[in-house]
């Protein structure tokens, strides 16, 4: 599924036109690093809570398609810069984790753990 | 860029890490991953390497005084090797269970601190070692062959 077309559905600011042809294979939900590094697979969209800059080095290394962070908190100042700086698209929602989740398996996303 | 198959010469780099210093961490990580990116890696093994680096490059932030991290590339194998001055680990065994953490409150808020750090390394590699004394630092090396499948 096209990250376009998630961010239309999901009302995600902000609208980051610019991400185009990036292609989502599925998510993942952690807000611990260390699960998310070992498990999540190579372009999943990646559910999170967590607002520091670790965040988008850890989606970056993982070959994350798209980070959301949800329940309606502010990334930090850093997190943004480095979202831009290593090309993640970064994405916040005051929908909890929970609803974003669920909107995106209604959407077709379909979970993608790495097994152990 | 050169495939792996055509690497002949031993490709290394070192990087040094500071301790606690939350916006840069990960970027030794980052880079090994970008290197062997270009060095024509297969994914799956970037991804063992990027695992191991990455969780090996946080313990140094967030456990120890400082330390560096280094990648040894050969057409067979990708060495990882990560340093740092202390304190060391009491009881290495328990250090290696999965869930064991000695991370504070605010590290574990952030999402560090899982006890997952260790277990994820020796998961990612073909060899894992581990030393380490009270007092004196910790030395980590793992080993990954190209040749093994994911
Ligand atoms: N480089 C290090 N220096 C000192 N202690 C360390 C180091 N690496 C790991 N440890 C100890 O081993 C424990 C387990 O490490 P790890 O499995 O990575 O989990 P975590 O980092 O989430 O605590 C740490 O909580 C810490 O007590
Ligand atoms: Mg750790």
């Amino acid at each position: 599924m096209q990250l376009a077309a998630i961010a239309e559905a999901l009302s995600l600011s902000p609208d980051h036109g610019s991400f185009k042809d990036i292609e989502v294979k599925g998510g993942y939900s952690s807000d611990l690093l260390s699960d998310v590094m070992g498990k999540a697979a190579a372009k999943s969209i990646w559910v999170t809570n967590q607002i520091h800059p670790n965040v988008i080095a850890v989606a970056s290394l993982i070959d994350a398609a798209a980070v959301i962070i949800a329940g309606g908190v502010q990334p930090e100042e850093g997190t943004l810069k480095k979202a831009e700086e290593v090309g993640i698209p970064l994405f916040t929602t005051d929908l909890p984790a929970f609803e974003v989740v669920g909107q995106l398996y209604q959407l077709g996303v379909r979970g993608t753990a790495r097994s152990a | 860029m050169p495939a792996v198959g055509g690497l002949d010469a031993l490709i290394s780099v070192t990087y040094d890490i500071v301790a606690n210093d939350f916006v840069r961490a990960g970027e030794a990580a980052s880079k090994i991953k970008r290197l062997l990116q270009q060095l024509g890696v297969e994914p799956g093994i970037i991804r063992r390497a990027a695992i191991a680096a990455y969780e090996a490059e946080m313990n140094v932030v967030i456990h120890s005084y400082g330390g560096r991290i280094a990648a040894n590339i050969t057409a067979d194998s990708i060495e990882i090797l990560c340093e740092d001055s202390g304190p060391g680990i009491p009881d290495i065994e328990k250090a290696l269970q999965e869930g064991y953490s000695t991370a504070s409150e605010d590290i574990r808020e952030m999402g560090f601190g899982a006890g997952m750090g260790l277990p994820n390394i020796r998961r990612s590699a073909e060899e894992f070692s581990i030393e380490s004394a009270c007092g004196q630092g910790t030395r980590l090396k793992v080993k990954i062959l190209h040749k093994v499948g994911d």
